[in-house]
């Protein structure tokens, strides 16, 4: 598994909202947690390079990703990073063969074919390789674009609460599968349920600020009744 | 019936879609994607030709090409004739009298797109040109038919850009519309019904063939 340098600090003002987060990431899951509003997606979309921070600096397996002091901000598509939404926006003219490979074109056509079935595979999906995305169903579009993310082997990879919408099955299915993969996870949610069992750390997030980091259970277990009344 | 006037208006009107598309394209992408302050102010030059009285573009061309110009002199040094009174002059004019009738339906287009499809094309590494040819493009096949429809018609019936800096040669600059103009003033009315007529079709093909193209692939996607 690719090492993370636990170097994460942001600061980044958007209108009235300030969102203010230094952390590290040791484990191989991290869960990024806290109500709606709490600053999650932006978190990702920053770790992205979607989005520029107003300050910062983020460091992923020793490369500088981002520095604003010395003016150091690499492309999203130079970061090695993964990133799946809750509507995975799979490309609705490729078929779901053609969205895995979208980002390995650099391999050549039988190790990018290879890669493709591997990754369909992973997520139990190989036999929708030459459906077309706007046929596929939502549980199918997901393992679609989990595939398409991890097919360029990313040192880390973003989910913004992938699970949202699916049916117990789809949603239990996928996440052994995930937690299966030798793969960096930063996981946002604000789905107790959904993430109580996960072996992972946690970083509570609340108006843009941390407010508590550590093993998932044991930040999160005095907070649970308190938080199950917030989330509801 | 003038076919010559035929001919050279729709090969006057294929080259400049084609010149257009070509053009068009990276302006539009430019525009729907530019952060920048120039922004508007490039949209409105690319507009302006919608506004402008073609005789007023027209004049102003035919001055800029003309002899008592370095634009004038360079071009007819390189193409080794005057670019006014010449199919090339009258190419030019169509370019930027249509230029609008291309960008503002791409553009649309390409704003049209989920920003989502292209925040995914930007992490799995794609640049900006292969955006454009992978994504943008085939997610814009009906802006893309469109603006080729529309400055074909268009070029096809325009007038005054055509007959300020083309005038009316045969065979190099009379263009059907042109040729209309010749026939009433002869009060050949009958032969400039028949030409207008069949003005009228090319425009009405173009269009029918652009919505039956449209028809084909919404039952496809449906």
């Amino acid at each position: 598994m690719p090492e993370l340098q636990p170097d994460i600090t942001i600061h980044h003002r958007q209108g009235r909202f300030t969102l203010d987060t230094e952390f590290s990431v040791t484990h191989a899951w991290t869960v990024i947690f806290g109500p709606s509003g709490a600053g999650k997606t932006t978190l990702l979309r920053i770790l992205a390079g979607l989005v520029d921070p107003t300050s910062g600096r983020i460091q992923l397996g020793g490369h500088t990703l981002l520095d604003r002091v010395q003016h150091i901000s690499l492309p999203a598509g130079r970061r090695s990073i993964g990133f799946v939404t809750q509507q995975p926006a799979l490309f609705p003219h490729l078929t779901a063969r053609g969205n895995v490979a979208f980002g390995i074109r650099h391999l050549d056509p039988a190790s990018r074919e290879a890669r493709v079935t591997e990754m369909l595979r992973l997520f139990g999906a190989e036999s929708l390789a030459d459906q077309s995305a706007p046929h596929l169903s939502g549980g199918e579009r997901k393992r679609v674009a989990l595939a398409r993310a991890l097919a360029p082997a990313p040192n880390l990879l973003l989910l913004d609460e992938p699970l949202a919408g699916l049916d117990d099955a789809s949603a239990h299915d996928i996440l052994s599968r995930l937690l299966s993969l030798q793969v960096r996870v930063l996981y946002v949610s604000h789905d107790l349920a959904e993430i109580w069992r996960l072996p992972a750390e946690v970083v509570l997030l609340d108006s843009g600020r941390i407010t508590a980091i550590g093993p998932l259970q044991q930040v999160l277990a005095p907070h649970r009744e308190h938080l199950l009344r917030q989330l509801k | 019936m003038d076919l010559q006037a035929l001919w050279l208006s729709l090969r006057l009107a294929a080259t400049t879609t084609l010149v257009l598309l070509a053009i068009g394209i990276p302006l539009a992408y430019w525009l729907a994607s530019a952060r920048t302050r120039l922004r508007p102010i490039v949209e409105a030059i690319t507009t302006l030709p919608i506004l402008l009285p073609p005789t007023v573009l027209g004049f102003y061309l035919l001055v800029l090409l003309g002899p008592h110009t370095a634009v004038g002199r360079l071009t007819a040094r390189v193409l080794g004739h005057p670019l006014a009174f010449s199919f090339s002059g009258l190419v030019v004019g169509s370019v930027l009298y249509s230029l609008p009738f291309a960008v503002q339906p791409l553009a649309a287009g390409f704003r049209s797109v989920d920003t989502a499809l292209l925040e995914q094309a930007r992490l799995l590494g794609a640049g900006r040109l292969r955006t454009l040819i992978s994504v943008l493009l085939p997610l814009s096949t009906h802006s893309v038919i469109a603006a080729a429809a529309l400055c074909f018609t268009h070029t096809v019936g325009e007038f005054g850009v055509v007959l300020m800096i083309g005038g009316d040669i045969p065979g190099a600059t009379r263009t059907l519309s042109i040729a209309i103009y010749d026939q009433v003033q002869e009060f050949s009315y009958a032969a400039a019904n028949r030409t207008s007529l069949l003005l009228i079709g090319v425009a009405a093909l173009a269009l029918v063939l652009l919505y039956a193209r449209r028809s084909s692939s919404g039952a496809a996607n449906a």
